[in-house]
C-alpha cells in the first residue's frame, strides 16, 4: 500500500493506515529530529508529538501533497518547538536572534591543539549549542538536510528573510568556532 | 568596488541567491571569489551528526507508544481533536479500572463469579489498570509541559481529565504502600499533587503560571518518572503467565 492510500484509510478510520505511515516514516523522522535537537530523548518525543499532530491533522492533508514531506515538515516544527522550549527553560532569551545580540566568543584553541575528528565534531557541537532556535533548526534543514530556503519557511513558520538571515547568522557562529580547524584542512 | 558581504556569500554558497548582482559581481572578483572558496571549506567541515541507530523494528515500536494516545476513530467519517472525545472515556475506564481493583483487594467477587478472582489474576488487573493509568496521566503532563508559555492555556479538558484522575491515582497510591511498592507509591504521590493542582486550578493558565507550572513538573524530573515507572509495570505485565480463567 502506498502512502496516499494509507493516508486515505485513516482518515476513512482505519487504524492499519495510520500504523503503515508510522512505521515506515519513523526512522527518518528520528534522523531528522535528533540532528535538529542533538538529543535522542528529545527525538524520541519529536517522533511520538509528530505524528500525533499528523493524526490529528489528517483531514488537512492535502491529497496532491507528499506524505512523506508533510511529515517532514510536522516533525521540523515539533523539534523547532523543542529548542524553543529548551531554550527558555535555560532561561536564554529570544532576543538573541536579534542584530544587536553579543555575538558568542568562540573558543579558539590553536591547530596544534586539535586533532581533527573529535574535536570538530566536539566544535561543531558547541556552535550548534550557541545557535539561537530559529538559527539551529534553518542551519540544520539548509546545510545537512539539504533544505531549501521556501521548504524551510514552510516547516519552520518564518518568513523568507528570517531564514535567510537565520541561516547566515548560524554559519557566522559555525565559522567563527571552527576557523582554527581550516588552516589544518586546507 | 563594493565587494560581497560574509551574508551574501552564505547565499550564493547555498545557492539561495543564483541570478542575482552578488552573483554576477562574483563573475568578476577573484577576491570574492576567493572568499566563497573559503567559506566552502569551512562548511565542508561542518556533518551532520551521526543519529543513533534504529533497528527495523523502530517504526513497530513507535506505533506501539503511540497507539494509545490516538483516538483510533474506528468507522467514524471525521477526525475529531483528541481532547474532545478521548478523555471523556479514558476517564470512565480508570473510574471502572479503580472500582474493580479496589473489590478485587476487599475480597469482593463479582456476584456472576463463582469463585475468586486469583492472585496473578488480581495481579495482572492491577497492574494493566496501573499502567493505563499512568500513561494518560501522561498525556496530562505531556501536553502541560509541552505547552509554549508565550500565551495563555485553555487547561479545560486537561483539568477535567486530571479532576477524575486524582481519585483513581490515590486508590493505586494506597494499594501500593499497601503492598510495599514503595517506588511506584512515590511516583503516584508526585503525580498526585501535579494531578491536584491542575484540577483545583482555572481552566485557563496565564503564561506564568503556565511556565510555573511546568518548572515543578521538569524539577522533580515526574514526566521521566511516570515514563519509566509506566514501563517497568507493562514490563511486569508481560512477565505474568497469562490464565484465561480464574483458579
Amino acid at each position: 500500500m502506498d502512502d496516499a492510500t494509507a493516508v486515505a484509510q485513516a482518515r476513512a478510520g482505519d487504524s492499519e493506515g495510520f500504523r503503515l505511515l508510522v512505521e515506515r516514516h519513523s526512522r527518518a523522522l528520528f534522523k531528522l529530529a535528533y540532528r535538529m535537537t542533538g538529543n535522542e530523548h528529545d527525538a524520541e518525543d519529536v517522533v511520538q508529538e509528530a505524528f500525533l499532530k499528523a493524526y490529528r491533522s489528517l483531514d488537512r492533508f492535502e491529497e496532491r501533497a507528499q506524505v512523506g514531506s508533510w511529515l517532514y515538515r510536522i516533525a521540523a516544527n515539533c523539534a523547532f518547538d523543542v529548542l524553543r522550549k529548551r531554550q527558555r527553560r535555560d532561561g536564554r532569551l529570544e532576543s538573541l536572534d536579534g542584530d544587536d545580540a553579543p555575538e558568542p566568543q568562540a573558543e579558539a584553541p590553536g591547530p596544534d591543539r586539535l586533532a581533527l575528528g573529535g574535536d570538530v565534531r566536539r566544535h561543531l557541537d558547541a556552535a550548534l549549542e550557541r545557535m539561537s532556535p530559529r538559527e539551529r533548526a534553518a542551519f540544520v534543514l539548509r546545510h545537512f538536510e539539504g533544505r531549501s530556503v521556501k521548504e524551510i519557511e514552510l516547516a519552520l513558520g518564518m518568513d523568507t528573510t528570517a531564514v535567510k538571515q537565520s541561516v547566515c547568522r548560524a554559519v557566522r557562529k559555525a565559522r567563527e568556532v571552527l576557523l582554527p580547524l581550516t588552516g589544518a584542512v586546507s | 568596488m563594493t565587494h560581497l558581504s560574509d551574508d551574501d556569500l552564505v547565499l550564493l554558497h547555498y545557492r539561495e541567491d543564483e541570478g542575482s548582482e552578488a552573483e554576477a559581481h562574483l563573475a568578476g572578483c577573484a577576491g570574492c571569489a576567493d572568499r566563497l572558496r573559503a567559506l566552502g571549506r569551512t562548511l565542508a567541515l561542518v556533518q551532520a551528526p551521526e543519529a543513533p541507530e534504529r533497528g527495523e523494528d523502530y517504526g513497530a515500536r513507535v506505533w506501539a507508544r503511540l497507539r494509545p494516545r490516538l483516538e483510533l476513530k474506528e468507522a467514524r467519517p471525521k477526525v475529531v481533536p483528541i481532547r474532545g472525545r478521548l478523555w471523556p472515556r479514558a476517564v470512565s475506564v480508570a473510574a471502572l479500572a479503580a472500582a474493580l481493583i479496589l473489590a478485587f483487594l476487599l475480597g469482593r467477587r463479582f456476584p456472576e463469579e463463582p469463585q475468586p478472582l486469583s492472585a496473578e489474576v488480581r495481579e495482572r488487573v492491577l497492574l494493566v489498570a496501573v499502567g493505563d493509568h499512568l500513561e494518560r496521566s501522561q498525556m496530562v503532563l505531556v501536553e502541560l509541559v509541552n505547552a509554549p508559555v508565550d500565551e495563555a492555556m485553555n487547561v479545560r479538558a486537561q483539568r477535567a481529565l486530571a479532576d477524575e484522575l486524582v481519585s483513581a491515582n490515590r486508590l493505586y497510591r494506597q494499594t501500593a504502600v499497601r503492598s510495599g511498592e514503595l517506588a511506584l507509591a512515590a511516583v503516584l504521590e508526585e503525580l498526585e499533587r501535579v494531578l491536584v493542582e491542575v484540577a483545583a486550578g482555572p481552566d485557563a493558565l496565564t503564561p506564568g503560571d503556565l511556565a510555573e507550572l511546568q518548572r515543578r513538573i521538569e524539577s522533580r524530573g515526574l514526566l521521566f518518572r511516570v515514563r519509566v515507572i509506566g514501563s517497568h509495570v507493562r514490563e511486569r505485565e508481560k512477565e505474568l503467565p497469562r490464565t484465561s480463567s480464574a483458579s
